[in-house]
């Protein structure tokens, strides 16, 4: 079990309007986020993971942020951002290397939860669609063993099948890690759906802040 | 076997070239004949103005007079460099991440040339320092220019590769790695083409002026081989400093990639 602490967060990134954020969530709390685009959701991820300029600070388990490595801090607070990057020429040259032991499997059992054969890793990223890259993305992701989850967007490009097994992935690796999971979405019923599966708080940026969602 | 000397006049016949190229391009539209004969004009007056300079100076053999004019020559590079940028350092970087990584290449590159391999006394004989330190600044920005450029101008392509790899806790060093290596091999093709083709395809400068002015070939062509291995050491070790300098100035103190430290010119 991880607790996620927010302290008087703000993006430092071309005059963000956004107040400054504070948020608690346990180990295996769910907050879902939304807000109309542009509003500040993506960057108030990025300001959690440190991947821009921000004030104010994240506690993990009750260790501060600044006394930790930006590496490691990013490594165990795990954000996937709404558009995958892709370095190398195929799929497996983003994930670990296969180590021995049990964690030998973590990788195929992630890929054929996602729907994947093992082949995949050898599969050209050029040649991935929009959905494989996301999918793909979010088992690299997991494969990493972060103790928290920042999804922007996770299951955006998927169709309603591959879009509950991603589902199912993610809720699964909270149950198992106690991961505290922070999803910004655009879709409603999606918000809806999995506050009422595991009693998540919804979240709404307005007016700069954040305040609950009501339903409409 | 003497120097013909040149006369005004066998000049007036060779700038006449020029001019009915610029003719050609007027008559053709290309749209480059003024940019031609401001060049050719500037470099007459540049050309004719150092030769007025380093007579003095082979005369006066001054310390600080040689220091004057290879100062001037590293801040036009310096400049030069940051000009063939498309997208620039901000600040004093646009300008010091060039000159900086030139002054330690070529400077450091001809004064050991000139102690250790040519052993001159004086070792700052401006003879021999200002047409070594010429040549190697001179190519040395070539390289510097194309790896500090395709360095920048990958990052800035490439931002969501490498934020991705930062996002799962690589630092800084290896999420650029790969564009820092093709920005190097990219700055250091140039002079492996023309080592590569010396002799073959092209005569190259230096020795032609040599065998012009009398030198026998051979000697000749062992000056231009020192030349040519003094700028590939220049280019590669120039290169790799400001590759170097350029990438990690690219993040900050939280290894956060920072492209709004880049400017589009």
């Amino acid at each position: 079990m991880t607790a996620l602490r927010i302290a008087g967060l703000r993006p430092l990134v071309h005059a963000t309007p956004l107040q400054p954020v504070d948020m608690d969530l346990d180990g295996g709390a769910i907050v879902l986020l939304s807000g109309p685009s542009g509003a500040g959701k993506s960057l108030l991820l990025r300001a959690i993971a440190d991947l821009d300029p921000n004030a104010g600070e994240v506690f993990l388990d009750g260790a501060a942020r600044s006394d930790m490595r930006p590496t490691e801090w990013r490594r165990r607070v795990g954000l996937l951002p709404a558009e995958s990057g892709w370095w190398g020429e195929r799929v497996s040259d983003h994930f670990p290397p296969p180590a021995g032991g049990a964690a030998e499997w973590l990788v195929p059992t992630l890929l054929s939860t996602l729907g994947f054969g093992t082949d995949v890793l050898d599969w050209e990223v050029l040649r991935l669609s929009t959905g494989e890259r996301q999918r793909l993305a979010l088992a690299r992701l997991l494969a990493n063993g972060p103790e928290a989850l920042l999804l922007d967007e996770a299951t955006a490009n998927l169709d309603p099948a591959n879009r509950e097994r991603a589902e199912a992935l993610i809720m699964e690796y909270r149950d198992q890690h106690g991961a505290p999971v922070l999803w910004v979405s655009h879709d409603p019923d999606q918000r809806a759906r999995l506050a009422t599966a595991t009693g998540g708080r919804r979240l709404v940026i307005a007016d700069h802040r954040l305040c609950p969602e009501d339903d409409a | 076997m003497s120097l013909v000397l040149l006369s005004p006049w066998d000049l007036s016949l060779a700038a006449g070239l020029v001019l009915l190229l610029a003719a050609l391009s007027w008559r053709l539209r290309l749209d480059v004949e003024r940019r031609m004969l401001i060049a050719a004009a500037r470099s007459t007056v540049q050309l004719v103005l150092l030769g007025l300079v380093l007579k003095v100076l082979f005369e006066a053999t001054h310390p600080l007079l040689i220091a004057l004019l290879a100062l001037v020559m590293l801040s036009v590079a310096g400049w030069e460099v940051m000009a063939r940028q498309r997208r620039r350092y901000r600040g004093v970087w646009g300008y010091g991440i060039g000159a900086l990584s030139m002054f330690l290449s070529s400077f450091g590159v001809t004064v050991l040339a000139l102690t250790l391999i040519i052993g001159v006394t004086p070792w700052y004989q401006p003879q021999y320092l200002i047409p070594l330190l010429g040549m190697l600044l001179g190519n040395t920005m070539n390289g510097i220019a194309i790896a500090l450029d395709g360095l920048t101008r990958q990052a800035w392509d490439g931002r969501v590769k490498i934020e991705a790899q930062l996002l799962l806790g690589a630092g800084w060093s290896e999420a650029i790695g790969d564009i820092r290596r093709e920005a190097l091999r990219a700055g250091l093709i140039p002079i492996v083409n023309a080592m590569a083709s010396a002799g073959l395809v092209s005569l190259p400068g230096m020795m032609t002026g040599q065998i012009l002015a009398g030198s026998p070939p051979l000697e000749a062509a062992k000056y231009q081989l020192l030349i040519m291995f003094l700028i590939a050491a220049g280019t590669g070790l120039g290169g790799v400093a400001a590759v170097w300098i350029g990438s990690r100035r690219l993040f900050d103190e939280r290894e956060r990639l920072r492209l709004d430290r880049l400017r589009v010119k």
